[in-house]
């Protein structure tokens, strides 16, 4: 499946589904790498090394400080999948790129693209944004 | 995108891994933008010097080593310490977090920033002017000078701002181009009487309700008093984007690109009009009063920083009585100096003045907690959330009175 390419780089990783909008600054802490925003409902969730998959972020102009530091810090995600792209993660991911060489893609994808991916299981970013998924077996 | 040769030398490397940076982020924003090209700024706010961690301190200093420096004016925001005073620094975390924020600061000095300390830019003279393109990322400012200065600028966030600021050039779309700055929804005042717009607490309340509509909608008020001041369009201006998140807002008669409803809804029609009533004012007060009246632990004002005029106010407020209760004003280091008269006068009375930091943090530098009073719509609104604190909001010569009761004392005539 193809994807906008937001930020460019290869990942692969299990997929972790926000249901709702996250902000990486003041809902997130990247010393633990947990979001801690009360009101989330995936409150207590780890984002260290999974494709990180939701509708869209939260704004704040803090935002990307909080990517990138989680980046540096080594808690932050593998890749970021949005279905509405996102300005604040591109930047904090660009950075954070070249100040500590942690490659994390930040992408974009259709709406259909997006249901697929919410219910896969492990996925797989080749560094041309083609997205590879490995599908939940039916149960 | 269409770069020109130099900005494609840049992206090359040509003038330094910063500049190579930098232009990367703006040419990457560009794209996600949907920009085509990149319009010349003439001066920048930044955010990215209010610390969110190592990481912020860390892309400071690439850029200083690097030796980078910004192409056009730049103006730093609040930080999260005073780099004046010392003692206002934020307990409860960690030394790393206090000193990392200082050296922000200083770095972003020495890379050659005005370093004016300040969310309220446009208080200082020798700023940008109508029609000028710029960069900004705190939110009331980016909301003021679109609205009041009719300058141009989007919400820039950390990173980027320093990024357009370092090459002179900002992606040409949004809020730069003239079909970005139109109205979209329409607030009239019909129902309002016109004694009540004359009160300060009025511009809070409009503002903290047109926000929470527009959302990031660009809302167009119609009705404001032809007298309300630059204090008041700070007021809207900073509660509808704490609010709401509103970057542009246009007052008909008031703001600069809004002659009359046709030119500022650009000839098309209002998406949606809300007509506002006494009671969609009380709800907003109630709201912003998340504290309930009683014994006060502190007041704090100045959010955004406070003005000559409003420090003028709230010496006539207090009328030569002591304050009972802890008071803190925050404001920049040039409107201090500016007003040190009446501040002088203020302070003999117990007030303290803060400055280059934002009293977000305050309270809990001075370890105060429990029922907070402020005048400020934005404060009420992040306060609790940010602090923990119990916010109750009040006009100015509320807060100044019930900092001389040491309790909440309510006006009757600004009865909703």
């Amino acid at each position: 499946m193809k994807s906008r390419i937001l930020h460019q780089g290869a990942a692969h990783g299990p997929v972790l589904v926000l249901t709702e909008a996250l902000s990486f600054w003041g809902a997130f802490d990247p010393r633990e790498g947990e979001i801690i925003d009360i009101h989330h409902p995936q409150r207590g969730a780890k984002l260290k090394g999974v494709i990180l998959v939701m509708p869209e972020t939260r704004g704040s102009g803090t935002a990307p400080g909080g990517i990138a530091e989680a980046l540096r810090l080594g808690t932050g995600p593998a890749a970021i999948i949005l279905g509405k792209g996102d300005m604040n993660l591109a930047i904090g991911a660009e950075v954070a790129q070249t100040l500590y060489a942690t490659p994390c893609p930040v992408l974009e994808v259709d709406e259909k693209t997006y249901a697929v991916i919410t219910s896969a299981k492990h996925i797989t970013i080749a560094n041309d944004g083609t997205i590879t998924v490995q599908a939940l077996p039916n149960r | 995108m269409k770069l020109d040769a130099r900005d494609q030398a840049r992206l090359e490397g040509k003038e330094g891994p910063a500049i190579a940076l930098a232009m990367r982020l703006v040419t990457k924003a560009a794209d996600i933008m949907g920009a085509t090209s990149l319009i010349d700024v003439s001066f920048a706010h930044l955010d990215s010097c209010f610390y969110a961690g190592r990481a912020h301190l860390d892309f400071a200093k690439f850029l200083q080593s690097h030796k980078a420096r910004f192409a056009v004016p730049t103006w730093t925001n609040n930080g999260v310490v005073s780099l004046e005073d010392p003692s206002l620094r934020p307990i409860g975390e960690d030394t790393e977090m206090v000193e990392g924020a200082r050296a922000l600061m200083e770095v972003y000095a020495d890379l050659g920033c005005k370093p004016v300390f300040t969310c309220a830019p446009y208080q200082l003279p020798g700023g940008p002017k109508r029609g000028d393109h710029i960069v900004v990322g705190e939110s009331n400012a980016v909301s003021y000078y679109n609205a009041v200065t009719a300058a141009r600028t989007n919400k820039y966030g950390a990173y980027l701002d320093v990024a357009c600021a370092l090459i002179g050039k900002a992606p040409f779309a949004g809020l730069h181009t003239e079909q970005g700055r139109r109205g979209d929804i329409l607030f009239t005042l019909e129902n309002v009487p016109d004694s009540l717009k004359q009160e300060s607490i009025f511009c809070h309340l409009i503002g903290h309700h047109v926000g929470m509509l527009a959302g990031r909608q660009i809302p167009v008020i119609e009705g404001l008093s032809p007298t309300t001041n630059v204090d008041g369009l700070k007021a809207i201006s900073a509660a509808a984007a704490s609010s709401g998140g509103v970057e542009h807002w246009h007052g008909i008669g008031i703001t600069p690109e809004a002659p009359d409803l046709a030119t500022a809804f650009g000839g098309k029609a209002p998406k949606a009009v809300y007509k506002i009533t006494r009671a969609d004012l009380r709800a907003a007060r109630n709201a912003l009063s998340a504290g309930r009246d009683g014994p006060l632990d502190m007041v704090q004002l100045g959010t955004p920083h406070f003005s000559p005029s409003e420090f003028a106010n709230l010496l006539t407020a207090l009328a030569g009585r002591r304050v009972k209760v802890p008071t803190q004003v925050s404001t920049s280091r040039f409107v201090r100096d500016f007003a040190q008269t009446h501040i002088a006068q203020l302070e003999k009375l117990g007030v303290s003045i803060v400055t280059d930091t934002c009293t977000y943090y305050s309270p809990r530098a001075r370890g105060v907690s429990g029922r907070i009073m402020t005048n400020a719509a934005k404060w009420a609104w992040y306060a609790p959330g940010m602090l923990g604190v119990e916010a109750v909001f009040g006009s100015l010569k509320e807060c100044a009175e019930s900092a001389v009761r040491g309790d909440v004392w309510r006006d009757k005539e600004l009865e909703l």
